[in-house]
């Protein structure tokens, strides 16, 4: 018996290697406006990175003692995380808590959470000045269990690990193999709880790296409170970028997503709506607590209180105003606009504690600005993963239906 | 839902996966103890007020590690206010005070729990038996130790490929041998003295009483961020010399102590809770479709 399923193992690997290779070739035409203009920067962006290597940080970054960390961290890492944190609440929506609404959006919105974990927390790489030592958290005896980053660290791995299982269904689809997709499939459950419990500490624990730069946060930003703060703001960060990343995707890939779904589609929207509002307001009313229980009051009357009002103000009660209203009126316009502003919004907090309130004293003339060529390799880390996101929706089943045989039984 | 063998085990390997890194994650030691193995911390008592801005400090330093050697004739140097580098470990500084100039050395101040110690996710920064606060070369590069550290000591080399973090050691080779620090040996005017911590404060305290009116009555470090190896004692307020009093006396791993105890809590209550919510919202799944099936 054994024997005979091994044969057939072997005839499938040959086959699947021939379709792998079949697959690996460009779908589509190559000469698009979007791969033009993305090519040349992901080319220049490897060779900056080479040129990285070979003559150290100082080479390519404008990173200083004053300030070590900079937008790799603070907009790469923070930032890129917080947006990926879509995948773990959707996964809550529609795993534990079995809602069917937003079944049809949850393997792009895990992709999506994979890719983010791959390429920005896989950024940190270029940002360790001794990156060869990355392993070292690992293994050894060189636990250095007391740090927040070790924490995070392993945090990343093993939520790449969780989102990969919650994603290899679809693999297993687009490669055929019925046996091993129902092994996956059975692992998806227990992959979603550990994925959860893993996102809520290390957002959390993001916001944590900076409880031991106290005296160097500015008191509106730092307080105590900051991981909480972090941990809530990275669910509507998520969902802004699930309602944002849907969008466009709708209009690339409109091709593979069936009739049914454009127009289940509002309502999902207007579910997400309400989501990102109860959760921009709880986060609001957070800040504002924290705000009265701090005494800063007189610090509202200064450049940065007034940078700190536009962004608590303009950038978190406006939006969660605007989810509120467009979930109520069912104005799509009025919700894509509120997703858009409360990512400005995230990706303005997670600058403001990594670097613009980071010591905030030092003059404007010292202070770190990202060179043209952080720029350019964070944006071709953009690009290459948007590309990576294509290739796989252009040939596995992420938005539309998976293959027949591969239906789950109920539905 | 009857709970059958299968979901039994399928719950328990749930548990278990998450159990395991947990338990791996558990702070086990978050205080560096202050006495350990019945050693004592030792440290240096700087007394600015004995101090003349000679730098011989700054040349044995550099003489010590291999630094480039600093031109202490040229007084020039001291008409700014410098920070210490990846080349200069440990400096002289002047300030203008009420008092008139007082000179100020600056290096790794040696805390008794210190923040970049528990920033470190590799153990390369260490808090030795002695006291000294060391760099190893299993960094990983990360900086977080610069974030993480009150006084801004440790210093990264942006300039090399195979970049290292620099900072005083409190000569700790030297002190392995039985040696002083090479800044304190160098000392013509007696301003360093090194010796156990506690041995110190009695020490700072003596002149402090004994010279009334010639200090303030404070020694910064004995309790600042929850006490330092380096103390110092001075005639003028310590805003005035550089230094930071706004730091308080809170050791920096007690900071983010709260939210990494919070993590097994975290990791164990988190899934049992998504479970139980899983199983309720799976029988009202199976008594829908049961209905459906019905009509």
């Amino acid at each position: 018996m054994n024997t005979v399923i091994a044969a057939e193992e072997k005839r499938e690997l040959k086959d699947i290697v021939a379709f792998i290779r079949s697959e690996l070739k460009p779908k589509g035409k190559l000469l698009t406006p979007f791969n033009l203009i993305s090519a040349p920067i992901i080319l220049l962006g490897v060779l900056l990175i080479l040129y990285r290597l070979a003559r150290g940080m100082g080479a390519v970054t404008n990173l200083s003692q004053e300030f070590p960390w900079g937008i790799w961290i603070g907009f790469d890492v923070m930032v890129g995380v917080a947006f990926a944190g879509g995948a773990y609440v959707l996964t809550f929506v529609v795993y534990i808590l079995r809602s069917d609404k937003y079944h049809s959006i949850i393997r792009a919105t895990v992709l999506n959470g994979l890719l983010a974990y791959v390429f920005y927390a896989g950024a940190i790489f270029l940002d360790l000045g001794r990156w060869w030592n990355i392993t070292n958290p690992l293994w050894g005896n060189k636990f250095g269990v007391n740090s927040v980053l070790f924490l995070i660290a392993w945090h990343f791995l093993l939520y790449m690990l969780a989102e990969f299982v919650e994603f290899s269904p679809a693999i297993a689809e687009w490669l055929g193999l019925r046996k091993l997709r129902k092994i996956l499939g059975s692992l998806t459950v227990g992959a979603v709880i550990v994925g959860i419990a893993l996102s809520t500490l290390h957002q959390a624990g993001l916001g944590a790296l900076f409880m031991m730069a106290k005296g160097k946060v500015h008191p509106l930003w730092y307080t105590e409170f900051i991981p909480v703060l972090f941990f809530v703001s990275s669910i509507f960060a998520g969902l802004s970028m699930v309602i944002f990343e849907g969008t466009i995707s709708h209009r690339v890939f409109s091709d593979k997503i069936s009739h049914e779904d454009h127009a289940a589609y509002d309502d999902m929207l207007i579910g997400l709506s309400q989501g990102c509002a109860v959760a921009m307001f709880v986060y609001f009313f957070a800040q504002f607590l924290i705000l009265i229980h701090g005494w800063h009051w007189a610090l509202l009357n200064t450049p940065m209180g007034y940078w700190y009002l536009t962004e608590m103000v303009g950038l978190v009660a406006i939006p969660c105003f605007m989810f509120f209203q467009g979930a109520r009126y069912r104005n799509m316009l009025l919700i894509r606009t509120a997703a858009i502003l409360a990512m400005i919004g995230i990706i303005v907090n997670r600058l403001n504690i990594s670097i613009i309130a980071f010591k905030w004293w030092v003059p404007f003339s010292e202070r770190y600005f990202p060179s043209w060529m952080e720029i350019v390799i964070t944006l071709a880390i953009i690009l290459t993963e948007i590309w990576v996101f294509r290739w796989i929706v252009n040939r596995m089943p992420v938005f539309g239906k998976p293959p027949a045989w591969a239906e789950e039984k109920h539905q | 839902m009857r709970m059958d063998r299968r979901t039994f085990l399928k719950g328990l390997g749930t548990g278990i996966a998450v159990a395991a890194p947990g338990c791996s994650l558990l702070p086990c030691r978050l205080e560096a103890k202050e006495v350990v193995a019945s050693k004592e911390f030792m440290g240096v008592l700087v007394d600015t007020t004995r101090c003349i801005g000679c730098r011989s400090c700054e040349l044995a330093c550099a003489e010590a590690h291999a630094m480039p050697v600093p031109d202490i004739s040229d007084a020039s140097a001291l008409d700014k206010i410098r920070q210490t580098s990846v080349t200069q470990w440990t400096l002289v500084n002047r300030y203008q005070t009420e008092k008139g100039e007082v000179f100020a050395k600056k290096q790794c101040m040696h805390c008794n729990q210190p923040g970049c110690v528990a920033a470190c996710l590799v153990k390369a920064m260490q808090k030795r038996e002695n006291g000294a606060v060391t760099w190893d070369t299993n960094c990983m590069g990360c900086r977080y130790c610069m974030i993480s550290c009150p006084f801004d000591i440790p210093k990264f080399e942006y300039d090399s490929a195979f970049p290292k973090i620099q900072k005083c050691s409190l000569c700790w080779e030297r002190l392995q041998k039985g040696e002083k620090p090479a800044c304190v040996e160098a000392c013509p005017a007696e301003a360093l003295a090194f010796d156990s911590r506690r041995e110190l404060i009695e020490e700072a305290n003596r002149r402090i009483y004994k010279e009334s009116g010639k200090y303030i009555s404070h020694i910064y470090g004995e309790r600042e961020v929850g006490g330092t190896g380096y103390l110092y004692i001075s005639a003028v307020p310590f805003e005035q010399i550089g230094f930071r009093t706004d730091l308080g006396t809170t050791a920096y791993p007690e900071l983010s102590k709260g939210f990494l105890y919070s993590v097994p809590i975290v990791l164990l209550l988190w899934p049992a809770f998504l479970i139980g919510v899983n199983t309720i919202t799976k029988r009202k799944d199976e008594v829908q479709r049961r209905e459906g099936g019905k009509k």
